[in-house]
């Protein structure tokens, strides 16, 4: 859907400004006019939500940089010096906490509806994979952005994580422990880690900002894929992004907000572990070290792993098996609204994340690490067995002729 | 995390896993049931009992400050608005009351001073060593951001200070430690702060043991959260205003999409 350029330069300046550097072209041809799929539902306004999040998350997290003290004596109480002495740093501080977990839900969201869309499909291939590349920087972010607070769970946190390298150590003997302490720049996790952990949490985002411009020219490039994953055919399947998309992006960007709003200002502290309140106290493990919500998926599999090295492989393997989706799904169409036996699949992958998630909260023992050890199965097999095996044997039902005859077929039955 | 764990577990009862409930709420860390306690400053419109404060102040200066540091407060925030509001002078008169060490002084020496409201409140102890060293080993924790940083907050540090109790018959004390039904394991080095009588109130309400801990801990969760009341405010209006804004936002989308939809009818119409 790379299109003609429609922009005319109407005035001295954008005349001017159009032979040198023609930022009102892109704007108008990319922004204003881009064509986009008529018939995206809101599960298409999640990139909106994305950017304005990531746009929070710069913004609060530079003003807290501000004021924040990357010392191990001093970092717990300068966060609380923000909460108490900075004005509005409650504000600051609250929306740049909860706002991580409205970009993970959203980013979750997001990535599921890629994956229930077939949006990953050629030839959006890269489009997919820069998305998982900032998943992963999202999530390296966050653990470094959790580490900060330097609470009791930030620092075991951090003591947990940084020593997954050392099960190199079974693979190089040396190797995991000389790894682990050049992480850490000493040899425990200590004032060292934490300053680079501050630099490297204020030097990411940035990075994620970059691959997002990225990830937005790999999506101009085909245009949007839309909930029937059938191809742009005519003009006619299409609406100029602006004003259809910016209004309704606009909408579920305010209502968005709405439940952001909620968790801010009446429960910050829901979604948080309350041990993180305590300082950090090299001393003293807490009984029950867990991440925050949108890594206990993850830190599930890890447990469920009974080997530390396989553990950390399965970890990053979740993460990991996501780039190759492009070339393990060999169904022919892209949207699982068309598939009647990956449909099941699928949801039952949802419901096995969300599973994960609550398993990865409990203690790894008994029925919850029996459990977790099932779905951590099906995790994997869903990648690499059933979505090479389903796309081969089933029969997809009969997609509409094109975007607009579904549309119509949509609105009002027989005309 | 008790609570997305809760969020969790309701997600998945709907697809109806039968997961296994062998390991009781308590085996898993979370220590005992904490009952929830009415509190003024419940969200979304609460406050706090500035009377309610005044007291737990007083509850905490007289009891809980014998041993507990509170480093992260300040006397003059006893005046600021959202929290006690002691009078200006009051809190001046509050932190004269302590002796606060101050130096070097011209000679090279450390000094002692009564206190002035921008001091942090007086820490009974000069470190750890000597909190522990007075404790029997224990160190009393600082008590700043308490109610955020146990599971229940307040409701927690109110079943805390009434869940003083005899052992029962089959459980044996370790040497020092005290019974407590709230406190995960049920034995805790802090023997019973309150009792009856111990803080004079001058308000009227009564002196008795569930007042001082109500009242303590609503003191301590203004003390851990000194914005509430500014941030339920604020809230509260940043709310009506998004609602607004998604109906406008609402029905300019619709307005701006009826232009399409009228055109499929045309088309449908002449097809």
């Amino acid at each position: 859907m790379a299109h003609e350029s429609t922009y005319k330069p109407s005035t001295g300046i954008e005349r001017w400004l159009d032979s040198r550097l023609p930022i009102p072209r892109l704007m108008n041809d990319q922004f204003m006019v881009f064509p986009t799929p008529r018939n995206l539902n809101y599960w298409w306004t999640f990139g909106a939500i994305l950017t304005f999040m990531l746009g929070v998350q710069i913004v609060t997290g530079i003003v807290l940089a501000m004021h924040y003290q990357p010392t191990t004596e001093g970092a717990f109480e300068s966060v609380e010096r923000i909460m108490r002495d900075v004005n509005w740093g409650w504000l600051l501080r609250y929306a740049h906490a909860v706002g991580a977990s409205m970009f993970f839900l959203a980013a979750f969201v997001h990535t599921f509806r890629g994956l229930y869309y077939g949006s990953y499909k050629a030839p959006r291939e890269i489009l997919w994979m820069l998305g998982v590349l900032i998943l992963f920087l999202m999530i390296a972010t966050a653990f470094m952005g959790y580490s900060l607070v330097w609470g009791q769970m930030s620092f075991w946190a951090v003591t947990v994580i940084t020593n997954l390298f050392s099960s190199l150590d079974s693979v190089v003997p040396g190797l995991g422990t000389t790894l682990v302490q050049w992480i850490w720049g000493g040899f425990s996790v200590g004032e060292p880690t934490l300053n680079r952990l501050f630099a490297l949490h204020y030097l990411f985002p940035f990075v994620i900002a970059g691959v997002v411009i990225l990830h937005i020219w790999a999506l101009h490039i085909p245009g949007s894929n839309n909930p029937t994953g059938v191809d742009v055919k005519t003009p006619s399947d299409t609406l100029p992004f602006h004003p259809y998309y910016t209004i309704k992006d606009g909408f579920a960007v305010v209502v968005f907000c709405i439940v952001f709003g909620v968790l801010l200002f009446y429960a910050p502290n829901w979604l948080g572990h309350t041990d993180n309140y305590i300082p950090a106290n090299p001393l003293q493990t807490p009984p029950h070290i867990v991440p925050e919500w949108y890594f206990l998926p993850f830190y599930a599999i890890l447990r469920a792993i009974p080997d530390k090295l396989f553990g950390v492989i399965g970890l990053m393997g979740a993460i990991i098996v996501l780039f190759f989706i492009p070339w393990l799904d060999t169904s022919r169409i892209r949207s699982v609204s068309y598939r009647p036996i990956f449909k099941w699949f699928f949801w039952l992958f949802v419901i096995c994340c969300l599973a994960l998630g609550y398993l990865g909260s409990q203690a790894p023992e008994g029925w919850y690490l029996f459990f977790g050890r099932v779905f951590t199965i099906y995790y994997f097999a869903f990648f690499l067995i059933i979505m090479p095996v389903v796309g081969l044997i089933e029969r997809p039902k009969r997609l509409p002729g094109s975007i607009t005859e579904s549309v119509l077929a949509k609105h009002g039955g027989a005309a | 995390m008790r609570n997305v764990s809760k969020l969790f577990a309701a997600i998945l009862a709907v697809s109806a896993t039968a997961l296994p409930s062998a390991a009781s709420a308590e085996d898993a860390g979370h220590g005992p049931a904490i009952e929830a306690q009415e509190w003024s400053f419940a969200p979304p419109f609460g406050q706090f009992d500035r009377a309610q404060l005044q007291r737990g102040y007083k509850v905490y200066q007289f009891v809980c400050a014998n041993c507990h540091s509170m480093n992260l407060l300040s006397y003059r925030n006893l005046a600021q608005p959202g929290g006690p509001q002691f009078s200006e002078k009051a809190a001046a008169t509050l932190a004269a009351q302590a002796q606060i060490a101050d130096g070097p002084d011209d000679t090279g020496k450390m000094f002692q001073r009564p206190g002035r409201p921008s001091d942090r409140f007086r820490a009974p102890y000069a470190n750890d060593q000597a909190a522990r060293a007075a404790n029997g080993g224990a160190l009393p924790p600082d008590l700043s951001v308490m109610a955020k940083a146990r599971p229940g907050g307040p409701d927690y540090i109110y079943a805390l200070l009434t869940g003083y109790e005899e052992a029962p018959a089959d459980v044996t004390m370790s040497k020092g430690m005290h019974y407590n039904s709230a406190f995960p394991g049920h034995q805790i080095a802090m023997p019973n702060p309150l009792a009856e009588g111990v803080v004079e109130y001058t308000d009227g309400t009564e002196p008795n043991l569930n007042n001082y801990a109500k009242d303590v801990s609503a003191f301590l969760m203004w003390a851990a959260e000194p914005t509430l009341e500014a941030r339920y405010r604020l809230g509260a209006r940043i709310m009506i205003f998004l609602l607004v804004f998604a109906v406008i936002m609402y029905l300019a989308k619709k307005a701006v999409w009826a232009r399409v939809h009228k055109r499929d009818h045309a088309a449908k119409n002449a097809a």
